[in-house]
């Protein structure tokens, strides 16, 4: 452009202005998020962390290492739900990630593309259902069959929250691990049948290890969903008052249903103790979210090496 | 020098669907030689190269009519597939290690074919390494990724996995198009060391490369062979028009 017209300038700085108003509108809209996070990380905290400090301070060894909830004794131990949640969570990936993997592998690799027209709009389906109707499918028949050969009699148990969790994280770990299979270059399948291999050989020497850092976030995420659900594992954990589960079998309180059971009716320190709770439960999922992060960032350096 | 058969092709016709791409291949493959096929984008020559270790069959919609005998075996009816590829290695246009170690990627064919232990592995893949010319350039480096090096460097480790396996005949499919002219020729040195030990088949788009590497070239246009013949006579004495038009430059 040699001159600058009268015209052009105006133009220019109408142009300019509306790249400002857009400019702001974007920093505006990615700003709720932020800011959403650190009003409830505040407010979280300063309501949770409250009953440990000052006069009358609970002590916060016993609250993170008690074996009993009696809001009605003053009692609020909440080790036996970290113990019960983590081990509801492990027991959900150490039955999902495997069934969930071979789904995947089934999908991208070797079912024929009819089969495959009917297996993804089902996990599809699946995402989709909401948690209060898996906890009702819980109560309704996992729960009764669990009913029928525990040893206590009783169906709500940590067995029944695992079987539950399993199902629900199955959609994340599936999509997630099925497109890192699928971003896996072809060049790499080639090479390995080059040399002889033959397709199971390809699938698991080559394709799902390149496609391990995938899997891998598709894992923390299924950590992530299981540890916080709350509805479903609400309506058929059993929900006991004290002491760490023994078996499979034994009823567990999740953290997240201590919440969610008597949010709407505490007060005073028994809801700050609610509170403190929820505070335990966001270190956990923060912790989940830094694992993540490091998982994808580690994973663009491999890719971008190549 | 003589020629002694190692594969034989017979009325061989090759179709992606509706397409053609191979229109009745006759041609004898002989052993310890290099061959290279030549010929413009889209004339067939890759398509061919990968009937003789049938990695077509991974394509799908393909279908093939005709016959490949490998030492007098016929490598679609007699042969499968996984025992016909640990015979006849490939190494591809673009390198292609595995993202592992160095080692592991030479280690790869051995391993599925059942072979680790540590000492017998550590063997081959020294031995393999130093036939490909790479071993004193990452000796040191053997458990760092693969895709850590250069393109030259890749694509020798390439060769060196393709040679773990111990195979009789080694498919380049334009091994050198992304490389630098120094990778390059040492890939072409490489190509004419190997060949006293396998039998090389060798896709170019680069016709002095085969000039400077082959004993014979097959001209190849729109799926038909042209012109195969010892590769002196091909460039100094083309018996067809259109071969040596491609051969002066003056299409392609």
């Amino acid at each position: 452009m040699k001159h600058v017209g009268k015209n052009e300038m105006v133009a220019k700085q109408q142009k300019d202005y509306k790249e400002k108003v857009f400019h702001f509108i974007f920093l505006f809209s990615a700003l709720i998020s932020v800011l959403s996070v650190i009003a409830i990380i505040a407010f979280v905290f300063s309501k949770g962390l409250k009953p440990f400090f000052g006069e009358n301070s609970y002590s916060f060894l016993d609250f993170i290492t008690g074996l009993k909830w009696d809001p009605g004794t003053e009692s609020y131990g909440i080790f036996y739900m970290i113990v019960g949640s983590v081990l509801a969570t492990l027991g959900a990936i150490a039955l999902g990630v495997p069934i969930g993997l071979l789904t995947a592998v089934f999908i991208a690799e070797i079912a024929p593309k009819k089969i495959v027209a009917i297996i993804r709009p089902a996990i599809e389906l699946l995402a989709g259902i909401p948690s209060v109707i898996y906890g009702a499918f819980g109560l309704g028949v996992i729960v009764q069959l669990i009913k029928k050969v525990s040893p206590t009699g009783q169906g709500e148990s940590l067995l029944a929250v695992i079987c539950v969790l399993t199902i629900m994280i199955l959609p994340t770990i599936i999509t997630l691990s099925e497109s890192s299979l699928r971003a896996v270059p072809k060049s790499y399948r080639e090479a390995s049948y080059g040399l002889g291999a033959s397709k199971i050989q390809t699938i698991f020497k080559t394709v799902v290890p390149a496609a391990r850092s995938g899997i891998l976030s598709a894992t923390v995420l299924g950590i992530g969903r299981a540890m916080g659900e709350t509805m479903a594992v609400m309506m058929i954990a059993g929900n006991n008052i004290g002491g760490l589960p023994k078996s499979i079998w034994s009823k567990i309180r999740p953290l997240t249903s201590n919440i969610s059971m008597e949010m709407s009716y505490a007060s005073g320190r028994h809801q700050d103790m609610l509170f403190a709770t929820g505070v335990v439960l966001f270190l956990f999922i923060l912790v989940i979210n830094m694992v993540l992060i490091k998982i994808t960032s580690k994973m663009g350096n491999a890719n971008s090496k190549k | 020098m003589k020629n002694e058969t190692k594969f034989s092709v017979k009325d061989l016709n090759l179709y992606y669907g509706n397409f053609q791409a191979l229109k009745n291949i006759n041609m004898e493959l002989y052993k310890g030689q290099i061959t290279a096929f030549i010929g413009p984008s889209g004339c067939g020559k890759s398509t061919f190269l990968k009937t003789i270790n049938r990695m077509n069959d991974l394509v799908e919609g393909v279908k093939i009519s005709g016959n490949i005998t490998m030492d007098g075996v016929d490598i679609y009816q007699d042969m499968d597939a996984i025992t016909l590829r640990t015979r006849v290695g490939m190494v591809f246009q673009q390198p292609n290690p595995f993202p592992m170690s160095i080692y592991d990627n030479v280690a790869y064919g051995p391993r599925i074919h059942g072979i680790h232990k540590k000492s017998v592995l550590d063997e081959i893949v020294e031995k393999s390494l130093k036939q490909a010319a790479i071993w004193d350039e990452v000796k040191d480096k053997l458990k760092k990724s693969a895709l850590a090096v250069s393109g030259g460097q890749q694509q020798r480790i390439c060769i060196a996995r393709t040679l773990a396996i111990e195979p009789e005949v080694i498919l380049m499919d334009e091994p050198t198009s992304a490389l630098d002219p120094i990778s390059t020729l040492k890939i072409e040195d490489l190509a004419t060391e190997l060949k006293k030990d396998y039998t090389i088949i060798i896709v170019t788009h680069n016709m002095q490369q085969a000039g400077r590497i082959s004993d014979k070239t097959a001209f190849f246009l729109t799926g038909e062979v042209i012109e195969y013949d010892d590769t002196e006579q091909i460039f100094n004495f083309p018996k067809n028009k259109k071969t040596e038009d491609y051969i002066t430059g003056r299409f392609g």
